[in-house]
């Protein structure tokens, strides 16, 4: 059985805000019945302040899944709908004093229900196409899809580059035959599959940057380093996050994490992927840091 | 309030005289059964008696054609391998699409490494198709390898007959029984059956010893090679305490199969009947004519089975469920998938499995318990509205896949 919380027995043992909500105006149905895990959350929202002055939910699934809608609602209530949208999967976690591995997905799905809700109140059209995959680490958390996507839009080779761009693999390291499984399939549907590459030699460290040409003006680096942005932007649009440039002083480039990314438990891992790409353009050592490290003005 | 315990098709408790049995091993009978001193030839005593126990309960015709191992799965493992290994010229593994990880895994292994695995279909009961079953049956086949009974369901399947048409084309058939043994007579004898696989926490031994039954005749390769212990078909030191225990285990199954397949399988009945006959919407899966005398299966529709595990378990009562959230994985039951359970259904999927240890008393418990539990996970669904399902469930809540 899993190792539940306190919080996450209690709010499952005793659902606040459980039933249907006669005067909703804002309704989110989101979930999958094939996982197992389905949940309509519904909103009152005042429609001058835009305040939710109530939120109930119901939800077809586990223990977390039931205490991860009560304690969404009870979040939720009393914010407008701009604060509740800050409210992240992490914040529903935390609230329940943390949720096993395996179960985070439970807190993305109330966030998701959350954005679905009020994208119905506001009458707009919310669509979700982040796809969720087997877990393969369960030290921290990355499923089989996340990781398939990240070594195709880097064409990672080894199970040390996925460890650095997506932590998988970090902790126990008893998920490196799943990583190598998948590293393989990916491998095998490249174009070119059938040539012959050799496996690159030493894996463990990145490649030492290339010396550059000649060195860049501030303006070409500033270039350089928005079109990566734009290249990493799709992916992190996906899970409803963005990035964009704060500022470059030196060898420090100062990101402004938004979105789903602000907060996100693998902000690091985002922020190592970026740095490794910077690196690989401008062919010099960077450092990728979030905008709140910026030395204060004096 | 007295814990019920109701999950004995995951494991069971020690029987009080297993563990009396056993206790001397792990003290003054301590030796190593291959050692030539009185230390030493006490417990190869007690070894050769725990297998013509084990012989007993299985029917087999020669005690040495029980190989003790560790557990169900290196018995599993160790079964097919040696079929394939033995038998180079043959590539093809048949299988069914419900059985035990430690098979069906092993088997995606294979498959990795160029072998051809045919898993058999179910029906919506459970059922395989024997006709589908005997067109498989070509040279090329190293091993049929299915299951006795299900250890979700509890459905059984026609071994014997299995066994039978496999022989006659030559070809070599194992059975996983760890569900079977102990709670349905078995006569190996008198079957076509080369190897068989058991495990001992399933029937009041304890964890970490199991069986594989393999027919003097049979070729075979090891698992485990290394000393010489039983006959050099499983090398290293025999686990003499567990394996005492197990006799002994054996030895109480085959005096209480009796009470088994009347009093236990009564108790099952009137669970089944008392929580369907106040349940709407809910059903037993499986081949219900036809299954263990311990095993009920139910499906709630609507509702998902972890919930309803955590609020049983509240109340002190221990079952298990097939949803994919008591697992870990994004899947309900590849069991219930198999048999076309549609998934609001096969999430809300709880498995009772009882043993002679269960009382009528107990069984009462859980009748009052069950009903509650299911209307207070239903208030909460959204597939449901206070006047049952909600009309076409599927429809009326189709949420985003997130």
């Amino acid at each position: 059985m899993w190792e539940y919380s306190d919080k996450v027995r209690e709010h499952f043992f005793n659902p606040r805000n459980s039933g249907p909500l006669e005067e909703a105006n804002g309704i989110g149905d989101v979930g999958s019945i094939q996982c197992g895990d389905a949940l309509r959350l519904m909103l009152k929202v005042e429609p001058e302040t835009e305040v939710i002055l109530d939120a109930h939910f119901q939800t077809f699934g586990c223990g977390s899944a039931i205490a991860s809608s009560s304690a969404l609602t009870e979040m939720v209530k009393g914010l407008t709908l701009d604060e509740a949208l800050k409210v992240s999967n992490q914040d529903i976690a935390d609230f329940l004093d943390g949720l096993p591995p395996e179960k985070m997905h439970c807190s993305v799905m109330g966030r998701e229900a959350l954005q679905a809700a009020i994208a119905n109140y506001r009458g707009e059209e919310w669509s979700d196409d982040h796809e969720e995959g087997a877990l393969i680490c369960k030290c921290f958390a990355i499923d089989a899809v996340m990781i398939e996507d990240v070594v195709n839009a880097n064409n990672l080779n080894t199970v040390e580059e996925v460890t650095f761009y997506t932590k998988a693999g970090g902790g126990c390291a008893a998920c490196h035959e799943g990583i190598e499984e998948i590293l393989a399939k990916v491998k095998a549907s490249r174009p070119g599959a059938g040539e012959t590459s050799p496996p690159p030699a030493c894996p463990a460290t990145p490649e030492a940057p290339k010396p550059p040409a000649k060195k860049l003006s501030i303006v070409e680096k500033i270039k350089v380093i928005e079109e990566v942005l734009a290249s990493v932007r799709p992916m992190l649009q996906r899970d409803h996050g963005d990035v964009e440039l704060a500022d470059v002083q030196g060898k420090k480039i100062y990101v402004h994490l938004k979105g789903a990314c602000s907060g996100c438990m693998m902000e690091a891992a985002t922020l190592g992927g970026i740095q490794q790409k910077m690196i690989e353009s401008l062919g010099e050592l960077v450092q990728v840091l979030p905008s709140s490290h910026m030395p204060v003005e004096a | 309030m007295e814990p019920i315990y109701l999950d004995n098709n995951a494991t069971t408790r020690c029987d009080p005289a297993v563990v009396e049995a056993m206790l001397p091993f792990f003290t003054e009978h301590f030796g190593n059964a291959s050692s030539i001193h009185a230390f030493g030839s006490e417990v190869g005593k007690a070894l050769k008696k725990a297998r013509s126990q084990v012989q007993a309960l299985l029917g087999a015709e020669h005690d040495s054609e029980i190989i003790f191992t560790s557990c169900g799965t290196e018995s599993d493992s160790t079964a097919i391998l040696s079929a394939l290994k033995a038998q180079p010229e043959r590539n093809t593994v048949i299988t069914t699409n419900v059985e035990h990880p430690a098979i069906l895994t092993l088997c995606e292994w294979l498959e990795k490494e160029g072998y051809i695995v045919h898993k058999l279909k179910v029906d919506k009961k459970g059922r395989i198709d024997m006709d589908e079953y005997k067109s498989m049956l070509h040279d090329r086949v190293a091993v049929v390898s299915v299951m006795w009974a299900n250890n979700e369901t509890g459905t059984i399947f026609p071994v014997e007959e299995m066994a039978e048409l496999a022989n006659a084309k030559g070809i070599m058939f194992h059975t996983d029984a760890v569900q079977a043994v102990g709670k349905i007579p078995i006569d190996l004898k008198n079957t076509k059956i080369d190897m068989l696989s058991l495990s001992g926490h399933k029937l009041h031994a304890p964890k970490g010893i199991g069986v594989l039954y393999l027919r003097r005749g049979c070729r075979f390769r090891p698992l485990l090679r290394g000393g010489h212990q039983e006959r050099g078909r499983r090398a290293g030191t025999e686990n003499s305490a567990s394996i005492v225990g197990l006799g002994m285990a054996c030895e109480l199954a085959l005096n209480k199969m009796e009470i088994e397949n009347t009093e236990v399988k009564r108790l099952r009945d009137k669970l089944e009947q008392g929580i369907l006959s106040q349940v709407t919407h809910c059903f037993p899966t499986g081949d219900v004519s036809n299954r263990l005398p311990n095993t009920s299966n139910i499906a709630f529709e609507y509702i998902e089975g972890e919930a309803i595990l955590l609020l049983l378990n509240k109340m002190g009562i221990a079952a298990s469920s097939g949803s994919a959230c008591t697992s870990g994985s994004l899947e309900p039951s590849h069991v219930m998938r198999a048999m076309g359970i549609p998934y609001t259904a096969a999430h809300g999927t709880i498995r009772f499995s009882l043993s002679v240890y269960n009382t009528e008393a107990e069984v009462d418990r859980v009748i009052e318990a069950v009903p509650p539990i299911v209307a207070q996970l239903r208030k909460l669904s959204p597939y449901w509205t206070d006047k049952g399902p909600a009309a076409n469930p599927e429809a009326a809540f189709a949420p985003t896949y997130a």
